[in-house]
C-alpha cells in the first residue's frame, strides 16, 4: 500500500485544473496577508510623517547610502531569477553559485541597514526620540527582520541545491523561496520611496 | 456495511489527541474540545461579572477586578472561544465535505492548533501578573498604562492571530485544489463557501491587527511614542487598526455559522436551498463589504463628521446581503417537512437571534442613534444577539449534527431539547433586557450603576445563570453519549453532503474510494437517499 504522504500527493487534481499548484497558493496567500501587515506599518509611518513630522530627524536619513543599498537588494532579486533559470536548465550547480550571491547580497543589505541605525542613533534619532522615530525603526526594522528570515531561508534553499535535491522539473523549492524573496523586495521599494524620497 | 463495522470495532486511542496529529479529523476535534474548554472559561468570568451587577454597588469585585474580569471573558470568548471553535469546524469538515484525503498542509493545520494553547496559557497567566484591563478592545492609553499582564496579553492575540492565519491559508488552498472529481465551485456545501469567505476575510484584516498589537507592545516595552498623546502620538490611530481588523471579526465570527445553519435548514427541510448561488455570493460580498464600514465603531471618537456619512451608508449595505441569506433560509423551510430536531431547533433559534442583532446593528450604523446610545448596555446587548444568539448558536446547532459523524454515536435527543430550550430562554433573558438598560442610559464597563437599573439587571443576571446551567445537559448529553450512546449509521439524517458518505467515524483516510461529484449537495426531494435506518432505500422527499 502507498504511503499517506504518496496519496497526499496525487490529491491535487482539481488545483491542477485551475492551474494551481497548492504550494504556490499557499505562499500567495501568506504573501497577501504580509501585504496587509506592512499596510498596517506604512499607514502608521505615513500617519506620523505627516500629522507629526519631525524635520530634523528626517534630514538625518543618508539617501544615498540607502539608495547603494536599495540597489544591492534589488541585484539580488536579479540573482535568485537567474538561480530559477539555471535549475530549469538543470544546472544545480550554477543554482548554488546564484544563491550563494544572493544571500551575500542580503547580508550587505543587512550590514548597511545596522550601519544606519547605528549612524542615526549617534546623531540622536532612536525609537524613543519621537513618533518619527519610533514609526522608523519600527517599520526598517520588521523589513529588515524579513530579509534575515529570507537570508537563513536562502542557506536552507543552498544546501538542499547542494545536496542535489532541486532537478530540471524539480525545483518548486526554489521558486517558493524565489516569491517570497521578491515580495520582501518589492515591500522595499516603497518603503525606500515613501521613507527616503517623498 | 463492512468499512462500517470496521470502523465501529476499531478502538479509539484517546492518546493521540495528545500529539502533534497531522490527521485534520483529530485536529478538528482538538479544535472543538480545547476551544470549549475555553468557552466554559469565559462562561464563568461572565457570570462573576453578572453577579457583580447582580445589584448596585462593588460587592464582590471591586472596579479594577471587575474591568480584569470583564478583558478576559471579553478576550477569551472571542480569541479562544468563537473564531477557533469555528476554524475547528472547518478543519473537520472542509476536506470531508469536499471528499479530500485531508487537509493541503497537514503539519501548517497541527501547527495552527498547537499555537492555541499556548496562547490561551499566557492569556490566562495574565491573570496573576497583574491582569489586562482595557476590555478586549485594548483601547489605549488604558492598554499602555495597564500592568505587565496586557502585554501578556498583546503576545497571545498575535499568537492566535497568526494561528487564525495559517489556518486560513490551509481552508484557502484545500478549497481551490483538493476538490473531489465533478465538484466545481457552485456545488461546495454552504458551509464551504461560508469558510471560503471567512478565511479570505482573516487574510486581509488580521494582519492589520498583528501590526496594531505590535506598536502597542513596543509602546510598553521598548518605550515607543506611538500612542503618547504628549509626544504627538494619536490614540485614533489605534482605534482605525483595531476596528478595521475587529469589524471583519464579527463576519469571521458569523459566516461560518451561517454556513452551518445553510447546512441543516435543507437536510430537516427535505427541500432544496432556496437561493443556494445567492447565499454563496451573499457571503463573498460581506467579506467584502466588512472591510470598508470599521468606522462605524468611531462615530463619537472625534473623527470628521463629513467621514462619518459614508460609513454609515456601508455599514447599512451589509443588511443586504445578509437580508438575502435569511430570506433564503425562510424561503427553504417554507413548505418543508420540518423535522424539529436538536440541530434544527437551534438552526431556527439562530434566525430568530440573529435577526435581533442584525437589525439592532443598523440602528447602531446610524449616526443620531449612535451618538445616544454609544457605549450603553444597548451595545452590549446588540453584540451578545449576535455573538451568543447568533454565532453560538450555530456552533451548537452544529456540534448535534456533526456529533453523529465526528464520534460515531448519536447523541440524546431529549437533552438535546431541554439544552435548547434553556439555552434560547436563557440568552433572550440575559440579552433583552440589556437593551432597554441602555436606551436609558445605563453606560457598559462600568462596576456600578444607579439604583433605577436593578430590575433589568437582576433579569439579565438570572438569564445569565440560566446559559451556565444549559451548558451541562450538553456536557452531559457530549460525554456519555460519546462513551456509551447508541452507534450511528454513516447518514443518520439522509443528507446529501459528501461527508455523510463515509463511515462514522470516517477511517483516517476519509473514503475508502475516491469520491466522485455525482448528485448536487441539495437535490432533497428530486433524488433518493440511501438510509440504512429507514431501510435500504428512502426518498429524500419524504
Amino acid at each position: 500500500m502507498e504511503s499517506n504522504a504518496a496519496l497526499h500527493k496525487q490529491e491535487f487534481k482539481a488545483g491542477h485544473q485551475l492551474g494551481l499548484d497548492h504550494k504556490k497558493l499557499g505562499m500567495w496567500l501568506f504573501l497577501s496577508s504580509e501585504v496587509m501587515f506592512f499596510g498596517g506599518l506604512i499607514s502608521a509611518f505615513l500617519h506620523f510623517k505627516i500629522n507629526t513630522p519631525s524635520p530634523a530627524e528626517s534630514a538625518l536619513l543618508d539617501v544615498a547610502l540607502i539608495g547603494v543599498n536599495t540597489f544591492i537588494l534589488l541585484t539580488s532579486s536579479f540573482t535568485v531569477v537567474l538561480g530559477l533559470a539555471a535549475i530549469q536548465r538543470g544546472n544545480s550547480r550554477a543554482l548554488a553559485g546564484y544563491l550563494g550571491l544572493t544571500i551575500l547580497l542580503g547580508a550587505v543589505f543587512l550590514t548597511g541597514q545596522v550601519y544606519e541605525f547605528k549612524m542615526l542613533y549617534q546623531e540622536g534619532m532612536t525609537l524613543q526620540s519621537s513618533v518619527y522615530g519610533s514609526s522608523f525603526y519600527t517599520l526598517t526594522g520588521f523589513h529588515g527582520l524579513h530579509v534575515l528570515i529570507g537570508v537563513v531561508w536562502a542557506v536552507f534553499v543552498l544546501v538542499n541545491a547542494l545536496r542535489g535535491r532541486y532537478a530540471e522539473n524539480e525545483h518548486g523549492g526554489v521558486e517558493i523561496f524565489g516569491l517570497y524573496w521578491h515580495f520582501v523586495d518589492i515591500v522595499w521599494i516603497v518603503l525606500f520611496t515613501i521613507i527616503y524620497l517623498v | 456495511m463492512s468499512v462500517n463495522t470496521a470502523a465501529m470495532t476499531e478502538k479509539v486511542d484517546w492518546r493521540k489527541y495528545f500529539t502533534w496529529n497531522t490527521d485534520h479529523k483529530v485536529i478538528g476535534i482538538q479544535y472543538l474540545v480545547t476551544t470549549f474548554f475555553f468557552f466554559i472559561v469565559g462562561g464563568a468570568l461572565a457570570m462573576l461579572v453578572r453577579t457583580e451587577l447582580g445589584q448596585p454597588g462593588t460587592d464582590l469585585l471591586d472596579g479594577v477586578e471587575y474591568n480584569r474580569f470583564l478583558t478576559n471573558h471579553g478576550s477569551v470568548m472571542i480569541f479562544l472561544w468563537i473564531i477557533p471553535v469555528l476554524a475547528g469546524f472547518g478543519n473537520y469538515l472542509i476536506p470531508l465535505m469536499i471528499g479530500a484525503r485531508d487537509m493541503a498542509f497537514p503539519n501548517l493545520n497541527a501547527l495552527s492548533f498547537w499555537l492555541i494553547p499556548p496562547a490561551g496559557v499566557l492569556m490566562i497567566a495574565s491573570f496573576f501578573v497583574g491582569s489586562a484591563e482595557s476590555g478586549w478592545t485594548a483601547y489605549v492609553p488604558l492598554s499602555v498604562t495597564a500592568p505587565l499582564g496586557q502585554t501578556l496579553w498583546a503576545v497571545s492575540v498575535i499568537i492566535l492571530g497568526v494561528s487564525s492565519l495559517l489556518g486560513a491559508i490551509n481552508f484557502v488552498t484545500t478549497t481551490l485544489t483538493m476538490r473531489a472529481e465533478g465538484m466545481g465551485f457552485w456545488d461546495l456545501p454552504l458551509f464551504v463557501w461560508g469558510m471560503l469567505a471567512t478565511a479570505l476575510m482573516i487574510l486581509v484584516a488580521t494582519p492589520m491587527l498583528t501590526a496594531g498589537l505590535i506598536l502597542i507592545a513596543l509602546d510598553r516595552v521598548a518605550g515607543t511614542l506611538f500612542f503618547d498623546v504628549a509626544a504627538g502620538g494619536d490614540p485614533v490611530f489605534w482605534q482605525n487598526i483595531f476596528w478595521f481588523y475587529s469589524h471583519p471579526a464579527v463576519y469571521i465570527m458569523i459566516l461560518p455559522g451561517m454556513g452551518i445553519i445553510s447546512e441543516i435548514f435543507p437536510v430537516f427541510s427535505r427541500k432544496p436551498i432556496f437561493g443556494y448561488k445567492a447565499i454563496a455570493i451573499s457571503s463573498m460580498a460581506i467579506s467584502v463589504l466588512g472591510l470598508t464600514v470599521w468606522a462605524h465603531h468611531m462615530f463619537t471618537s472625534g473623527m470628521n463628521p463629513a467621514l462619518r456619512i459614508p460609513y454609515m451608508i456601508t455599514s447599512m449595505i451589509i443588511a443586504v446581503p445578509t437580508g438575502i441569506k435569511i430570506f433564503s433560509w425562510l424561503g427553504t423551510i417554507w413548505d418543508g417537512k420540518l423535522r424539529f430536531t436538536t440541530p434544527m431547533l437551534f438552526a431556527l433559534g439562530f434566525i430568530s437571534m440573529f435577526l435581533i442583532g442584525g437589525i439592532t446593528g443598523i440602528f447602531l450604523a446610524s449616526i443620531p442613534v449612535d451618538l445616544h446610545v454609544h457605549d450603553t448596555y444597548f451595545v452590549v446587548a446588540h453584540l451578545h444577539f449576535v455573538l451568543f444568539g447568533g454565532s453560538v448558536s450555530a456552533v451548537y446547532a452544529g456540534l448535534y449534527y456533526w456529533f453523529p459523524k465526528i464520534t460515531g454515536r448519536k447523541y440524546d435527543e431529549r437533552l438535546g431539547k431541554v439544552h435548547f430550550w434553556m439555552n434560547f430562554i436563557g440568552t433572550n433573558l440575559s440579552y433583552l433586557p440589556m437593551f432597554l438598560a441602555g436606551l436609558l442610559g445605563m453606560p457598559r464597563r462600568v462596576v456600578d450603576y444607579a439604583p433605577e437599573f436593578t430590575g433589568v439587571n437582576q433579569l439579565a443576571t438570572v438569564g445569565a445563570y440560566l446559559l451556565g446551567l444549559s451548558t451541562l445537559p450538553f456536557l452531559y448529553n457530549a460525554i456519555v453519549s460519546w462513551a456509551r450512546g447508541p452507534r450511528a449509521e454513516s447518514n443518520p439524517w439522509r443528507a446529501l453532503t459528501l461527508e455523510w458518505t463515509t463511515s462514522s467515524p470516517p477511517p483516517e483516510h476519509n473514503f475508502d474510494e475516491r469520491p466522485v461529484m455525482k448528485i448536487w449537495p441539495y437535490s432533497y426531494g428530486e433524488v433518493e437517499v440511501e438510509s440504512e435506518a429507514t431501510g435500504p432505500v428512502a426518498s429524500a422527499g419524504d
